[in-house]
């Protein structure tokens, strides 16, 4: 059988692996934004007892790698009687320490544009509410995209840990008919190619977005996220 | 005859950690008058502005705005609706064009509708000749340019007051000439306004009074030929010359 | 928990000083494979900037465990057959390669210019002007990000578990299969994670300080 015959024959369940990839990455990003965005609040404008709290949060996140946290949720939740899905417990262990990178990205975004802003805004008689929301967010929002939409090549990129506690996502697919067919390299340079389409459509979002939101002299062009 | 002050200053003290930066100032400013500070870098003038509209909360002293007490008022929102003030900065919103700038003070603050708010805006943009720069960002005009639009943004608002905090220091010289013509009409037209600035050749020819400032207290204050020519102190005759020295006497 | 670490110490111990070697080794052979890299996508001509940047493009673009796999379990087929620890450095050198190379060039880039330039006015060869002063200068810009680098590895060191490399994921997960306590063992196996990391963020810090020039 030919490569191309056996990349065609394995398309299918990979692509259905490629299904449950996106979805983990969605759902994952989605638990970062939710949970990062009140964090990066609290680092920001919260009081010493919220920042001690984050602060905590952040260095766990930051320095259990995420294979030991995914075991440890999928080892974890049942002994404190909660039965869920390996994908749940994923999207919760990923999502998880999204947010806290994100929270990073969330709060050097607003921290970037808050100072003199803020000053103009009261100065007109906003309230720090209505200065947040008009003045503050519409900006940080451009400043956060790059680094975001980094974020999410690291996460896409994450799901494929999943496949250690039992979530039939791409690699795993990948596995089972590689068990079957006795091809690996084909079929694991088949997965490596997918991934990396997605990422580029990911980063390729970037660009779109930018070119749709685009404000003369607002936005950091390229971005790393932090590992600490 | 009584006059009811504008803005009365009274007793104001100000430290920033151990250092007192103002040591008991007091001065008003009736309707009409434009009076200017100035002093050596560093003495709490652009101190007395942000104390004014609270951006700095004064550690002591009393400020009234006609015959309300502003120093401790819960409104202070509102006070700020009624005192303008222009940065040295700019203070520019970056993601809003230069009449979206002017706009959102009247339509969030103010609560005005958007095509009155706008008519107004454009109306202001024209007052400092910046009309056909409705729709740049700030990243496309000059620094000139940028503290005009800070000018007609303050104006907007329709305040009682205009507070300048050393509104031309951060721009290149051949810039100032465009901000300092604006604010002369301004004060031709009868515009309050309290100026912190280095510009002589605008204190001596535009100021109803000039207030001396070093070391946190009020040196001297005056009609500025007065002070310019015959001062009372020697310390205000040094420092006027020495200034009008650097930045020249008269404007272009 | 405390009994399992008393108890278990020394394979966690000895779990320990694998993953930080592995993670050394891949750490410094990431920067010189980087450094290289760098400069081919800088100096380099149209074909070979054009290479380093697919190369630097696609290992940047795939997980690390899909990497990981088409080393250890991908080229056996091609009669490479390596131990678990050998491809995990292996593939480890190669990704930290290709993300150090980003962050060398941008480091080197800042650099460059005009650094270059007065390197020339005295003399120096375009290459000596890199090697004396352009990546010196470079070298310590990076270092910021190289220690970012660093803890990054000791975490996604973890992932040699997957392919039964010794390191403390799969003594850990050995100690388990035994007490069939799993997750105090991965507890535990978090908590030395977590303390490591802290050492090496304050270890790094320090060393930052000292080394930055004003």
């Amino acid at each position: 059988m030919t490569n191309l015959e056996l990349i065609t024959e394995a398309l299918p369940y990979l692509l259905e692996g490629t299904l449950v990839t996106i979805q983990l990455t969605f759902w994952s990003l989605l638990i970062g934004v939710v949970v990062g965005l009140p964090i990066a609040f609290a680092q920001v404008y919260g009081g010493k007892i919220l920042q001690g709290i984050v602060a905590v949060y952040e260095r766990l996140a930051r320095s259990i790698p995420l294979l030991v946290m995914l075991l440890l949720i999928n080892y974890g939740l049942p002994r404190l009687g909660l039965r869920i899905p390996i994908f749940r417990a994923a999207v919760i262990g990923i999502g998880l320490r999204s947010a806290a990178y994100q929270s990073q990205i969330y709060r050097g975004a607003i921290q970037s544009v808050a100072g003199s802003q803020m000053k103009a805004a009261r100065s007109l008689g906003m309230s720090k509410l209505k200065a947040f929301f008009y003045i503050i967010a519409p900006q940080a929002i451009r400043i956060a995209i790059p680094p975001v939409t980094n974020e999410s090549a690291i996460v896409l990129k994450d799901t494929s840990l999943a496949f250690t506690i039992g979530v039939v996502e791409l690699l795993r697919q990948g596995e089972y008919f590689i068990a079957t067919s006795n091809e690996p390299m084909v079929i694991y340079l088949t997965i490596a190619a997918i991934y990396f389409i997605l990422t580029t459509a990911v980063n390729g979002m970037l660009s779109l977005f930018e070119k749709k939101y685009q404000i003369p002299g607002i936005g950091i062009k390229g971005g790393h996220s932090d590992a600490y | 005859m009584p006059t009811k002050h504008l803005l009365k200053i009274e007793d104001l003290h100000h430290s920033f950690g151990e250092e007192e930066v103002l040591k008991g100032i007091s001065f008003s400013l009736d309707k009409g008058e434009t009076k200017v500070i100035v002093g050596p870098s560093g003495t709490g003038k652009s101190t007395i502005l942000n104390n004014i509209i609270r951006l700095v909360p004064p550690k002591k002293g009393k400020i009234y705005l006609e015959d309300t007490e502003i120093t401790t008022t819960k409104k202070i929102n509102q006070i700020r609706q009624q005192i303008g003030f222009v940065f040295q900065d700019f203070g520019l919103f970056n993601h809003l064009t230069a009449k979206g700038n002017v706009m959102i003070g009247l339509t969030k603050v103010k609560k005005m509708n958007k095509k009155e708010a706008e008519d107004l805006a454009m109306l202001e943009l024209e007052r400092v000749g910046l009309k056909e720069y409705a729709d740049s960002y700030p990243s496309q005009l000059s620094g000139g340019q940028k503290q005009r639009v800070g000018i007609a943004r303050a104006l907007a608002m329709q305040p009682k007051l205009i507070l300048f905090d050393e509104p031309t220091s951060s721009l290149d010289p051949e810039l100032t000439g465009e901000v300092l013509k604006v604010m002369r009409n301004l004060a031709e037209e009868g515009m309050t306004m309290l100026v912190v600035t280095h510009e002589m050749g605008f204190a001596r020819s535009v100021a109803d009074e000039l207030i001396f400032m070093e070391a946190g207290n009020i040196v001297e204050q005056g009609n500025p030929e007065k002070l310019f020519t015959d001062p009372d102190h020697k310390r205000t005759k040094e420092f006027l010359f020495q200034l009008t020295d650097l930045y020249g006497e008269g404007e272009n | 928990m405390l009994d399992i670490l008393l108890e278990y110490y020394p394979l966690f111990l000895r779990g320990l000083g694998v993953t930080v070697f592995v993670t050394v080794i891949s750490c410094f052979s990431g920067t010189v494979l980087g450094t290289f890299l760098a400069l081919g996508k800088i100096y380099g001509n149209k074909l070979v900037s054009g290479l380093v940047r697919s190369f630097i493009s696609i290992i940047r673009g795939t997980p690390l465990l899909v990497q990981l796999f088409i080393i250890y379990y991908g080229l056996p087929a091609y009669g490479i057959r390596l131990t678990p620890i050998t491809a995990a450095v292996i593939s480890f050198i190669i990704n930290s390669g290709a993300y150090q190379a980003e962050y060398l060039r941008g480091s080197i880039q800042s650099i460059s210019g005009s650094q270059l330039k007065a390197a020339q006015s005295i003399g120096m060869t375009k290459w000596q002007g890199i090697r004396h002063i352009v990546l010196p200068q470079a070298l310590r810009r990076v270092i910021p990000s190289w220690t970012n680098e660093f803890i990054y590895m000791i975490k996604y060191s973890s992932l040699a578990y997957v392919i039964g490399a010794r390191e403390l994921m799969t003594e850990g997960k050995l100690i388990a299969s035994r007490n069939y306590q799993f997750f105090n063992v991965y507890l535990v196996v978090a908590l030395i994670y977590l303390i490591v990391i802290i050492a090496f963020v304050y270890l790094f810090n320090r060393i930052e300080k000292k080394v930055t020039i004003p």
